[in-house]
């Protein structure tokens, strides 16, 4: 167990190693900072200087390395955008995107296994019908645009919710949460809706799938044949067995979700990691960029390696072939 | 669980105050600033947040004409033309009490020389700064210099005691690793104070009760909530349905929409910025082109064909909504030096056809055209329209647009035979556009000229334009250096950008060229 484990996270550690290289080779491809940082009166030998300064000019291998330098000390160094610790902006700005992440993930759990059995076990009914080609719309219209077809419902021409921000945000001194607030509340429900509708609809529609899978089992008629109610073959035997794929799928996307938290972001203004990214790209503030992707490999690394072990606890043969291999 | 409930209700108290409150403004406009650091940035946004908390000595009002401030009169020196001599207004106070003295200006312009200053250009001219009593201050510069005071219109005063205690003397370096504090906090003499700011979120500015112009100035905004939001139809969204008060950057296709709103207006001003396209005519032979050994744009036939293909009208009409100002030349119609019959240009097709067969191209050639896609308003659509009017004089142009942050190293790496540039004029005046755009490029001058076009003889007027003190004969020698630029066709100026605001018409103001509101010449109704 402990020789996997360690493979395992040497594995990851492997793994971040090369998402940085490749993030930074890819830098000077988003553009150049310089132009960004100096304002339209610059001569060539600001841009030498600063150039020269923030390393620049040096192949990126090497800049690479100045920065797993500084990382390994904890140092993310300043963003040349705000001139702060992005460590520091990072912190301040994970919250909003963990508890956009988190509401939406539930929402799309909850809602999507709730309209999976239904449709499983209705399978022929209008309304089911209806929910699955309405399903549709969630899986091929893009994020951007149910977000603002959202904004301009419930914001503008209802007044319900408000279009952008993240309300009243009380401070925990370590956390910012907007849960304790009606405002705060509020602002959480439409960028929720538009982050999770296509998590929702995936996990229905993989729900609905295995539901229907499960209840041609035999057991299923077996159970039916012995008279037992059909609330508690649907609820008992054939959802517990429905769950499993759904929950692997679920992990997996709880990471997807942070990090494609960068669209939804942008369009309410939702101040989380995600628009801190989309500024960073649009100023090239390569520290910010950086320590991003950093941050979303080490979470999906993370989901990973957890998901990894799960197994080799549940899963018996696993454990039996590494004691039989012998190496 | 009863210390969530306080929480709870201290903030709906909080939200019902600030919303009771009718003089608050909440203000929206697509980027945050990106420092309170005064002298770290020289952009936009970062600017117009500091002119709330900061003042210069000299401002621009909303029609952008100065207007005395934190100094009181100035006038070069009667004994040396090289020294300008600045009156400053005396009993002001910075928001944490202290006395604003000669001494705070000659810290904060040396501050903003700094190497590390993004203001340092500005001062260039200044070599020495001396406080001649607690309310005089001198600025020598290495020659007369007659339009010094316009280039302190957006050069900020800071407390030299304050920034002494917080150890904020030195301008932020982005290498250094430690931020400054005066990047965070912010202690000025203006008309409002900072109340609390998190970056890209919110930042909130109450009236400063004790301003030294709250008799003058309308100063009827008390509360301001400034939140960037970046999307354009969230910004417009967000209007529209109340939530903020007062907006910038409208997108063109969301006025009419904002307009016929009740209760809401939009105002549009010409902005002091020019968009037009550069040529490399200085070198033998283009990269970018199908011409082999020779460069088609080196022939000012070409250029002038080019030029008067552009149905700049059409773009207008079309590409712009009306939302802009057809230029002939690359100055904006508020700066010294513009005239109207230079910008001004008829579209001929016919002729340039003519041109181009008299240059030798009458078959055409291909070129590449390098277009921004997120800088101007439009920006790519504009080089679209361009495409196809090139292509009726024979010209094959390749559109490669890109983001900003690719194609601004175009130019500075001049990388670049064809390219989108636009350019605003803070100073107001032409010098400053000749010394960036038409000066031969070098390391003191011409840093954005990516033409190639050397004149040894305009950049010696150029040049002596900065010390020349006969205004009557300065005037004349922009007028014949303008004559030289149009001649050569150094440039294909498309239009002047219009800015357009949108407000609740509670709101008081007019569009400032400078797209730079300044909040305590706000009428709330």
């Amino acid at each position: 167990m402990l020789a996997y484990i360690i493979r395992r996270v040497a594995q990851s550690i492997l793994v971040l190693f090369v998402v940085g290289l490749v993030a930074f080779s890819m830098f000077r491809f988003v553009g150049d900072p310089i132009d960004n940082m100096l304002g339209q009166e610059r001569t060539q030998a600001d841009i030498e200087r600063l150039r020269e300064q923030l390393g620049l000019d040096q192949p990126f291998v090497v800049q690479y390395w100045r920065f797993l330098e500084q990382a390994v000390q904890g140092n993310f160094g300043l963003s040349y955008r705000q001139g702060r610790p992005v460590s520091e902006i990072l912190i301040e700005r994970l919250p909003a995107t963990l508890e956009l992440a988190f509401v939406s993930g539930l929402m799309a759990l909850a809602g999507g296994i709730a309209l999976g059995i239904f449709t499983a076990i209705r399978r022929r009914g209008l309304s089911a019908n209806i929910i699955m080609t309405a399903s549709l719309i969630g899986v091929s219209l893009p994020t951007f645009l149910i977000g603002i077809l959202l904004i301009y419902l419930f914001s503008v021409e209802l007044g319900w919710l408000p279009s952008f921000g993240r309300g009243e945000v009380t401070d925990l001194g370590w956390w910012t949460t907007g849960f304790l607030t009606e405002s705060g509340l509020k602002a959480l429900i439409l960028p929720a809706i538009t982050l999770g509708l296509y998590q929702m609809t995936l996990i229905m529609r993989l729900v609905r799938t295995e539901m229907l899978e499960v209840l041609r089992m035999d057991y299923i008629r077996f159970a039916r044949a012995r008279g037992i109610r059909e609330r508690a073959i649907n609820f008992r035997h054939a959802l517990k067995n429905t769950l499993v794929p759904v929950i692997t799928i679920t992990g997996l996307q709880l990471g997807s979700i942070i990090a494609f938290a960068i669209i939804t972001e942008t369009v309410f203004q939702w101040p989380g990691v995600g628009l801190l990214f989309i500024n960073a790209i649009q100023f090239v503030d390569i520290p910010v960029m950086a320590a991003y992707l950093m941050l979303i490999s080490v979470m999906f690394v993370g989901i990973n390696l957890i998901v990894d072990m799960l197994y080799f606890a549940i899963d018996p043969r696993l454990r039996a072939d590494r004691t039989q291999g012998g190496h | 669980m009863k210390f969530q409930t306080g929480i709870l209700t201290a903030a709906l108290l909080a939200s019902t105050a600030i919303g009771a409150s009718a003089e608050t403004l909440r203000w929206a406009r697509a980027g945050d600033s990106l420092t309170l650091d005064p002298h770290a940035q020289n952009e936009g946004p970062t600017h117009t947040l500091a002119h709330q908390i900061y003042e210069p000595l000299i401002i621009r009002d909303m029609t952008g004409a100065p207007q005395a401030t934190l100094a009181t009169s100035w006038a070069p020196s009667a004994d040396d033309p090289s020294v300008w001599v600045f009156e400053l207004r005396e009993g002001v106070k910075y928001h944490d009490g202290a006395d604003f003295t000669a001494e705070d200006v000659v810290f904060s312009i040396n501050r903003a020389k700094s190497e590390n200053s993004n203001m340092k250009e500005l001062l260039s001219s200044v070599i020495e700064v001396r406080a001649v009593d607690d309310y005089t201050v001198e600025m020598v510069t290495d020659g007369p210099n007659p339009i010094l005071p316009a280039n302190l219109t957006n050069l900020f005063m800071m407390d030299k005691g304050w920034a002494e205690a917080n150890d904020a003397v030195d301008v932020q370096d982005v290498e250094g690793g430690e931020q400054t504090f005066a990047a965070t906090n912010a202690n000025g003499t203006g008309a409002y104070r900072l109340v609390s700011r998190e970056p890209d979120v919110r930042t909130v500015l109450t009236q400063n009760e004790d301003y030294w112009g709250m008799d003058q100035f309308p100063m009827e905004v008390t509360e301001i909530i400034y939140t960037p939001i970046q999307n354009a139809a969230t910004r417009v969204a967000a209007l529209l349905s109340g939530e903020v008060d007062f907006i910038q950057d409208v997108p063109v296709q969301d006025l009419g929409r904002v307009a016929d709103t009740e209760g809401l207006v939009v105002k549009t001003a010409p902005q002091n910025r020019v968009i037009f396209f550069g040529m490399n005519m200085g070198a033998d032979d283009l990269a970018n082109d199908d011409v082999e050994g020779a460069n088609p744009l080196a022939d000012a036939r070409v250029r002038e064909a080019m030029n008067i293909a552009i149905n700049r009208e059409a773009i207008q009409q079309v590409v712009m909504r009306g939302q802009s100002q057809p230029a002939g030349m690359i100055a904006p119609p508020f700066v010294n030096g513009w005239t109207a019959e230079m910008d001004a240009v008829e579209t001929d097709v016919e002729a340039a056809k003519a041109l181009m067969a008299d240059a030798g191209y009458g078959d055409g050639f291909s070129i590449q055209l390098d277009c921004p896609n997120d800088r101007y308003i439009n920006d790519e659509a504009i080089c679209q329209a361009a495409v196809g009017m090139m292509a009726q004089i024979g010209i094959t142009v390749n559109l490669d647009a890109k983001p900003k942050a690719q194609h601004f190293p175009l130019i500075t790496n001049a990388e670049t035979d064809f390219y989108m540039l636009g350019w605003g004029v803070p100073t107001y005046d032409s010098e400053y556009i000749f010394n960036f755009l038409v000066h031969t490029r070098g390391d003191e001058r011409g840093s954005w000229n990516n033409t190639g076009y050397s004149n040894p003889e305009l950049d010696e007027m150029i040049v002596s334009l900065a010390s020349e003190t006969d205004l009557d004969a300065r005037n004349e020698a922009i007028a014949s250096i303008w004559n030289v630029v149009q001649e050569e066709t150094l440039y294909l100026p498309i239009h002047h950008q219009v800015l357009n605001w949108g407000m609740t018409d509670a709101v008081g103001i007019e569009v400032s060229p400078e797209d730079d509101p300044k909040f305590k010449f706000f009428e709330m109704n």
